[in-house]
């Protein structure tokens, strides 16, 4: 449409105190850092249940199984993050962090949880593991930042790691739901037919390809935007040790 | 565009300078004011920088207090459409009629010029995004070749809701085509050209998911059949002519060629009477009209094509009603922006 949208626009409230509130308060501090708490313990259980696993069995194959339970409750509390945005007390974009949290529930429950034949491939072990790092450093980098104790160390794994795990996790996803592809299309899953009585249709396997080919613009980006995030977080630290 | 005046008044003699059109000229013809004028004329001197990098981008000296239009000045090959100029770097725009003498700035005044993009017309992209669907839904109708099974190229719908809806949807959009070449009276000339783009999408594609469902030979008619249409029909058009005379209202408010803003009142016709209670009802009789044609095709994504647009409508209708209260003291409090009442 051609109208102008203005945004809401909000006000600083103006009491006279000259000082400005940075981030979120101290009850909504506290929340956030036991929420970050969590989600770090909740993916360690993740990533030691893999390793007992494949102690245990001796190969990689089939390790889904053994996390299954505690990947789905984890990866869906992160849909919390989004509330979190909207209601400000984490100062990043609604939009944003809700399409990244939404992929990845997306993925555990329409993909992994529903079809699954899938549940057994190599694929999925491929984004758990990427995942699963990628998530422990995440939020013990966020636990550490709200207690404004940030190792370096943290800053540096958030940074850098995921230069070889996002990847990674792309590929794993994207093999999954080429898997899946074939049995969506044998069974007609979550797929709705013409003639009916609200005048609509979805085809499922369509949906999965189209999203397979929408990764295509939008993982570059992605990518290319968090190689730029950590030329400017991590560069000025390099500028620093320069200076005699 | 009206042709760029420096001076809004200028004694019948004195011709604009050539700092309308071509670089800087540092010191301007030496005309003294008329010498009728008794009163000093003090001149300016304007900085013009770049909002964001600050650099100076020109330097204008003895310029008129009563001047307006600074923007061309400088930089000729940027139309002016495109042009921002500022009072702070992240502040609004002025307005071309702001005239300089009356701007909260010293006798030597700094302003910040951006560069707004290439810019469009409000005129061509509504006239583009709603021949857009006019033509697309037709298309589905008398089912083109490739959209359907080949055995239903070129035949028409048993179902007569269908005719219907053709007819409804296409007298929507020739309406609107209508109403942009002979009805509103635009605030801004232009808008960013990239939104052209994203308009059409929009328009386009909601009308061609809508099309296909309405116009396919598995079309399934409404579950209350003719009571159900009747119905549909009349909220429709009931929405139609409100929509209209709220447009015609609008249009009243406003001189040809100004771009003075007023309350909105009820006026005579009754469908105008809505204004005692909502700010936007050009908003309120769309999404009627639209949830009229989602009850008369029942069809789902027509339900979503209204409720985006109803999203969309309630963002600006807000926006609307939040500046009307800043603008007018005596804006009527028991108006909502929307919904009587709710929204």
């Amino acid at each position: 449409m051609s109208a102008p949208a203005m945004g809401t626009t909000k006000t600083a409230p103006n009491d006279g105190s000259h000082k400005k509130k940075k981030g979120p308060g101290t009850l909504a501090t506290a929340y956030l850092v036991i929420y970050n708490v969590v989600m770090t313990a909740g993916w360690l259980v993740i990533a030691v249940g893999l390793v007992r696993a494949y102690l245990a069995r001796g190969s990689y194959h089939g390790l889904y199984y053994s996390i299954e339970k505690p990947l789905k409750f984890f990866q869906t509390g992160a849909l919390l993050e989004i509330l979190h945005c909207a209601v400000g007390i984490v100062p990043s974009s609604v939009v944003l962090t809700g399409f990244q949290v939404m992929s990845r529930v997306f993925l555990t429950w329409a993909v992994t949880h529903s079809v699954r034949e899938v549940q057994s491939e190599d694929s999925v072990l491929l984004f758990v593991v990427a995942w699963t790092i990628t998530e422990i450093i995440r939020y013990s980098f966020y636990t550490f930042s709200l207690l404004n104790h940030l190792p370096y160390l943290i800053k540096w794994a958030r940074y850098t790691f995921f230069i070889v795990l996002y990847p990674m996790g792309v590929t794993g996803e994207l093999l999954t739901i080429y898997a899946a592809l074939p049995y969506v299309q044998k069974t007609g899953l979550y797929s709705v037919t013409l003639p009916n009585k609200y005048n609509f249709s979805f085809d499922y396997y369509t949906f999965l390809i189209l999203t397979m080919v929408s990764y295509i613009p939008l993982f570059p980006q992605l990518y290319f935007h968090m190689l730029r995030q950590r030329k400017k977080v991590l560069g000025h630290v390099e500028e620093y040790t320069k200076v005699e | 565009m009206d042709t760029l005046a420096l001076e809004a008044t200028l004694p019948k003699k004195a011709q604009p300078t050539a700092l309308i059109t071509g670089p800087p000229v540092p010191a301007p013809t030496k005309r003294k004011p008329a010498k009728k004028t008794k009163k000093a004329v003090v001149f300016f001197e304007v900085e013009i920088l770049d909002a964001k990098t600050k650099d100076k981008l020109c330097f204008l000296d003895k310029v008129r207090p009563t001047s307006t239009k600074l923007c061309a000045a400088c930089y000729p090959q940027w139309y002016p459409a495109r042009q921002s100029i500022r009072l702070d770097p992240k502040g609004k725009s002025l307005k071309d009629e702001d005239v300089l003498q009356h701007l909260p700035v010293g006798t030597t005044a700094t302003f910040y010029f951006r560069d707004l993009g290439a810019q469009i017309s409000w005129v061509t992209v509504f006239l583009t995004e709603y021949a857009g669907p006019l033509l697309i839904y037709l298309m589905f109708y008398f089912r083109v070749p490739f959209i359907y099974p080949p055995k239903y190229d070129f035949t028409t719908s048993k179902h007569w809701v269908v005719h219907l809806a053709c007819m409804c949807h296409s007298f929507h959009y020739v309406k609107r085509l209508l109403e942009t070449l002979f009805v509103h009276r635009f605030s801004h000339g232009t808008m960013p050209l990239r939104n052209i783009f994203k308009n059409c999408t929009y328009y386009w594609g909601f009308a061609a998911w809508m099309a296909y469902y309405i116009n396919h030979p598995l079309y399934t008619p409404p579950t209350y059949g003719e009571q159900q249409v009747k119905m549909a029909l009349i909220i429709f058009l009931f929405c139609q002519i409100g929509n209209f005379s709220i447009h015609i209202a609008l249009r009243n408010l406003r001189p040809p060629g100004s771009k003075t803003r007023k309350i909105p009142y009820p006026t005579k016709n009754p469908f105008t009477w809505i204004f005692l209670l909502v700010s936007c009802p050009n908003y309120t009789y769309e999404l009627g009209s639209w949830l009229g044609f989602t009850l008369m095709t029942q069809c789902l994504p027509v339900a979503f094509f209204t409720l985006v647009g109803f999203i969309q409508m309630t963002v600006w209708a807000k926006a609307k009603h939040r500046s009307y209260l800043k603008e007018f003291r005596d804006y009527p409090p028991l108006r909502s922006p929307i919904l009587p009442f709710v929204l």
